[in-house]
């Protein structure tokens, strides 16, 4: 059997030859990443040359194996040496174009040369761009002819393997299926056939018929990883007819923490009809989670797309927790919550006696805080399971995994949360290290972020899934603030007002300052007096800096708060309480007292403030009390007022304090700014006016 | 569970099983939490299901039943029992002989049978129960020679309208499961449900406090003819070497004293549990200067059926099936929300 085919490879001068180079760069551009292109671009003035004269010979081969006649051996023919040295070169070099295939196929499978020639080009069939389905095709066909040897036979198949991604299309080559299936009975090519199989299946492959045969394979050859490979292909497609278990490590059967993504086998039988198998309605539509694997193919399949048989097993599994987010029913979430909630009371390390698996139920419990963060909400399975379990938590065992757990409890106008939540907090809150309480108070700072960020999406989209209405929002954040000012209060007090905690403690206070205007929440909760003076009188300038911070937020939520109100453009349901903004003068009081005209002890009017008598005050014989809490004197600030006087008078080491006044003190304050001390500077640039820009007293303005 | 002082006797006096169900005090309350921080399941000892077929319910009776609780299970069709079986027969041959495939539908040897139990239930919102039946072939002898069971499992619901009510219609809500036979294909078996209709298993343990409900109730139960003695068996912690009292007492006489405690038939309260748990105690201690109360009840045997605190169940008498069935859906549901 001849085949004759016209030369589809145009005979051209070799410097003409310039349609087949750019279609080789146009894929070398596309297919390969950026720093080999740029590295190519360099190199191609280069490598044109180096093209055109393989292409030349790489054509001069081609015609010649083509058209030889008889069975030549390669030792005694250096022609023939010659042409397979410069197809197998620009094989290597560059790959070989596409249209080349058919040729050297035939030439390597009519078996006219001697398997040494023949295997010599099958292995350089390497594709530059992509393999034609035709020329696959063909090459099939010559198999049925049986001229060539088992070894080229056998060597085809693996190229075929190898280089099946690249074939352009596979319509036909499917077509095909049922004779590569035929050539399971020859033992030695089996394994490959398999694997070719395994790569060209689809649903509508799968056959009783063929199902037998590979049992009856089975029973001969036992058990054989390349049959079990295809088989458990052919149970993934039809459950309903074939059933096979891979050896491989189980756990305990009823406590699998990580279950790997298989398709729902229960809906697939459920189409697959009555009693006979015809179905009428394409039984492929549905595409196996197993088979998932990149975004794009999500994007493409997402409507033919069914969640997996188990659905713990979409938490390891980004591509399905996209899709989880997509599709909102409710079986989902129910499915997640009671195998959540089975789960994690199962594992859970503190309630089930004797469980060594800290490690891995670990593991787990950061497992769910990545989906919550995924997606963007907490599961009910695991809020429950926190209700239950916190009570006889030692706050020891997986700290921080359970922490994280807290901090995506949802947002509900669930009304117990302090017995559930609060109170079994602050138990552990009281009698735990300092760290604990600073781990305590980030998740707090953490949940009630998650909660105003989920109110602020409720609002812009309008899907108020949860019954929670804004007052019930308002309520619970209330409720939660509250309850960080108390434990805030009461442990700056057992831990000496240290310097660590106060900084988290403002931390919390930075997002509550701002519910306002950035959370769009009708609501503002000033720092307890046992918060607010330890943060003023701090040693630290970071949390002085931080306060001042603050207090500015606080300001500017309060003045657009006032203002809104008063323009009365719509008609605010919630009204900020004056108790709000007298809290917040108390404070702006005290704190420009201290800080800027030098009057602390006497202008503070909050009742748990820093007012004393001038008699009780001359009792402690220290001199210039009033203003040792200013921004010079303060001993957060002393530092800085120290390097600054060294700074200006290097050669005085009298340290004259007094002296930083006037125009001093505006280079001082610049000095501060210029220190990073940015929340001090919106501070005073908010809060106080400056005679030597308004012309006004140096006494603190304070306006609302 | 939390051992929590009860506030007023009263308000767990349920005069019948259908009002029991319907206006259990404490269930879930937290519904949405589920925290059933008393979840203490009160039932009557009366009632039987006259409907029920005996020789349905002889298959059940003594036999050693392993408990777990299973959430609902999702996608499974009643009428497709056939095809699951077929599925559930050629997977346990593939995990018996891992990496074989397995034809589905051929001969093999496990057979696996599932039916329903269509009068093992409650209340009309209850599923009928199912059972799975495990025998292997016997392949020497002829073919009609009986196959042999080799294990046996069942799930159902009897009065779980806290878990059923309000579930979605593709979840049916079965609780309870009871097997019997070699723990691997309790396993294997169990393996398939899950991964089938996504669901949990666990095991289900007994409280001592709801042990003493049991005897108490199983105690005052009319016996036609001479019974087996009431035995309570409790074990003594911290000990290097473990240390079981058993308590046996006569039938006649702890029914004589269940009946001087409860002071309306057919109605049980936690308060008349504890009155007739201390009188035991304090005659065991009055003989012996022990005080079992420090003890920890591990097992009640009487006449009607048998509990170990490990959850394992024994039902010796049909009529109280149904009542004690209903107590272990109460629990298993407890334990699944």
């Amino acid at each position: 059997m001849q085949r004759t085919r016209g030369s589809r490879i145009p005979k051209q001068p070799r410097h003409a030859d310039q349609t087949s180079q750019t279609d080789l760069s146009a894929w070398r551009k596309g297919g390969r990443v950026d720093s080999e292109k740029s590295l190519q671009n360099q190199q191609s003035v280069d490598n044109d040359q180096k093209y055109d004269s393989q292409e030349g010979s790489l054509e001069e081969a081609l015609s010649y194996l083509e058209e030889i006649q008889d069975d030549a051996a390669l030792k005694k023919n250096s022609v023939l040496q010659k042409h397979l040295d410069a197809v197998e070169s620009t094989a290597l070099k560059q790959g070989l174009p596409p249209e080349v295939f058919e040729t050297l196929l035939n030439v390597a499978l009519s078996g006219k040369f001697a398997d040494t020639v023949n295997t010599r080009i099958l292995k350089s069939l390497i594709p530059a761009s992509v393999v034609p389905e035709s020329s696959v095709v063909t090459a099939v066909s010559w198999l049925c002819v049986g001229q060539c040897s088992g070894n080229v036979q056998l060597l085809f198949l693996k190229w075929l393997i190898t280089v099946f991604d690249l074939i352009d299309q596979k319509e036909q080559l499917n077509a095909l299926y049922g004779f590569f299936f035929s050539f399971l009975q020859d033992e030695k090519v089996c394994p490959y056939v398999c694997h070719l199989l395994y790569l060209l299946t689809r649903k509508e492959n799968v056959k009783p018929f063929r199902i037998r045969r590979l049992l009856d394979l089975q029973a001969k050859m036992g058990v054989q990883s390349h049959l079990q490979a295809l088989l458990s292909l052919y149970k993934l497609f039809c459950p309903e007819q074939v059933s096979i278990t891979l050896p491989g490590k189980t756990k305990k059967w009823n406590a699998q923490l990580v279950i790997p993504a298989s398709s729902s086998n229960t809906s697939n039988l459920e189409e697959a009809g009555e009693e006979n198998s015809v179905c009428l309605y394409s039984t492929d539509v549905s595409l196996p989670v197993e088979q998932l694997q990149t975004f794009p193919q999500l994007l493409q399949n997402i409507h033919r797309l069914e969640f997996p048989a188990q659905m713990g097993s979409v938490l390891t599994s980004p591509l399905l927790l996209h899709y989880m987010n997509c599709a909102q029913e409710e079986s989902i979430y129910l499915r997640l919550y009671y195998w959540m909630g089975q789960m994690l009371q199962e594992e859970c390390t503190w309630c089930v006696v004797d469980n060594p698996n800290e490690e891995e139920f670990k593991s787990f419990l950061e497992t769910i805080y990545k989906a919550e963060c995924f997606l963007q909400e907490g599961f009910s399975a695991c809020e429950e399971f926190l209700y239950k379990t916190l009570p006889l938590w030692d706050g020891f065992c997986c700290r921080s995994e359970i922490l994280r757990l807290v901090s995506w409890i949802p947002l509900s106008s669930f009304s117990d949360i302090k017995s559930y939540l609060y109170d079994p907090l602050a138990q552990l809150f009281f009698t735990s290290s300092i760290y604990f309480k600073c781990s305590v108070l980030e998740c707090l700072k953490e949940l009630l972020q998650n909660w105003l960020n989920c109110n602020v999406i409720q609002v812009d989209s309008e899907f108020s899934s949860s019954s929670t209405t804004l007052s019930g929002l308002v309520n619970m954040v209330a409720e939660l603030v509250h309850f960080v000012g108390w434990i805030s209060t009461v442990a700056l007090r057992l831990e000496n007002n240290s310097t660590f905690l106060l900084y988290f403690i403002l931390n919390f206070y930075g997002t509550v300052c701002d519910m306002y205007l950035k959370y769009n929440l009708p609501l503002l909760i000033m720092p307890p007096a046992g918060v607010f003076y330890p943060a003023l009188l701090s040693m630290d300038s970071v949390n002085l800096n931080k306060l001042c911070h603050i207090m500015y937020r606080y300001r500017t939520n309060l003045v657009a708060a006032k203002e809104n109100e008063l323009s009365k453009k719509n008609i605010l349901q919630f009204k900020f309480s004056n108790q709000t903004y007298q809290e917040y003068n108390q404070y702006i009081i005290a704190m420009v007292g201290c800080l800027w005209t030098s009057s602390a002890f006497q202008k503070d009017i909050h009742p748990q403030g820093l007012c004393m008598d001038d008699k009780l005050l001359r009792k402690t014989a220290v001199k210039e009390l009033k203003n040792s809490f200013n921004i010079v004197y303060h001993p957060a600030m002393m530092g800085y007022s120290v390097q600054f006087l060294q700074q200006i008078r290097p050669d005085d080491v009298t340290f004259n304090f007094k002296s930083i006044k006037g125009k001093k003190w505006d280079w001082y304050l610049e000095y501060l700014y210029s220190q990073g001390l940015k929340g001090l500077k919106v501070f005073i640039e908010s809060s106080i006016s400056r005679v030597s820009q308004a012309s006004r007293s140096k006494a603190g303005n304070v306006e609302t | 569970m939390a051992e929590e002082a009860q506030e007023d006797g009263a308000t767990r006096t349920l005069p019948s099983l259908r009002r029991l169900s319907r206006a259990l005090p404490f269930g879930r309350t937290h519904g949405r939490l589920g925290i059933s921080s008393s979840g203490r399941p009160i039932v009557s000892a009366l009632c039987s299901q006259e409907s029920a077929d005996p020789q349905q319910t002889a298959l059940l009776l003594r036999k050693a039943w392993t408990l777990y609780s299973v959430t609902p299970l999702y996608r499974f069709r009643r009428a497709r029992l056939r095809d699951y079986a077929r599925l559930l027969s050629a997977f346990i041959a593939a995990e018996k002989q891992k990496g074989l495939a397995v034809e589905v539908g051929v001969e093999l040897d496990i057979k696996v049978a599932l039916s329903s139990l269509a009068d093992l239930r409650g209340s009309e919102l209850d599923q009928a129960a199912l059972l799975v039946q495990l025998s292997s072939r016997s392949r020497a002898s002829s073919r009609n020679s009986e196959d042999k069971l080799v294990w046996s499992g069942w799930f159902c619901s009897v009065f779980g309208d806290d878990l059923s009510e309000n579930l979605p219609e593709d979840f049916t809500s079965l609780p309870l499961f009871l097997s019997h036979g070699a723990e691997s294909y309790t396993s294997l078996v169990g393996s398939w449900f899950q991964k089938t209709f996504d669901c949990c298993f666990r095991r289900l343990a007994i409280s001592p406090q709801n042990l003493s409900w049991m005897v108490a109730m199983w105690a005052g139960c009319k016996l036609d003819r001479a019974a087996a003695a009431v035995e309570l068996v409790f074990s003594v912690p911290r000990l290097s070497q473990p240390l079981d009292i058993s308590y046996a007492i006569h039938p006649e006489d702890a029914k004589a004293l269940w009946d001087t405690v409860q002071k309306t038939p057919g109605e049980i309260t936690q308060e008349e549990v504890d009155v007739f748990m201390d009188c035991l105690y304090a005659h065991f201690h009055r003989h012996f200067k022990i005080h079992l109360s420090a003890a920890k009840l591990v097992k009640v045997s009487t006449a009607v059926a048998s509990a170990h605190c490990d959850g394992i169940v024994k039902i010796l008498q049909s009529q109280y099936l149904p009542g004690m069935l209903m107590l272990l859906t109460e629990l298993a549901i407890s334990q699944i929300q």
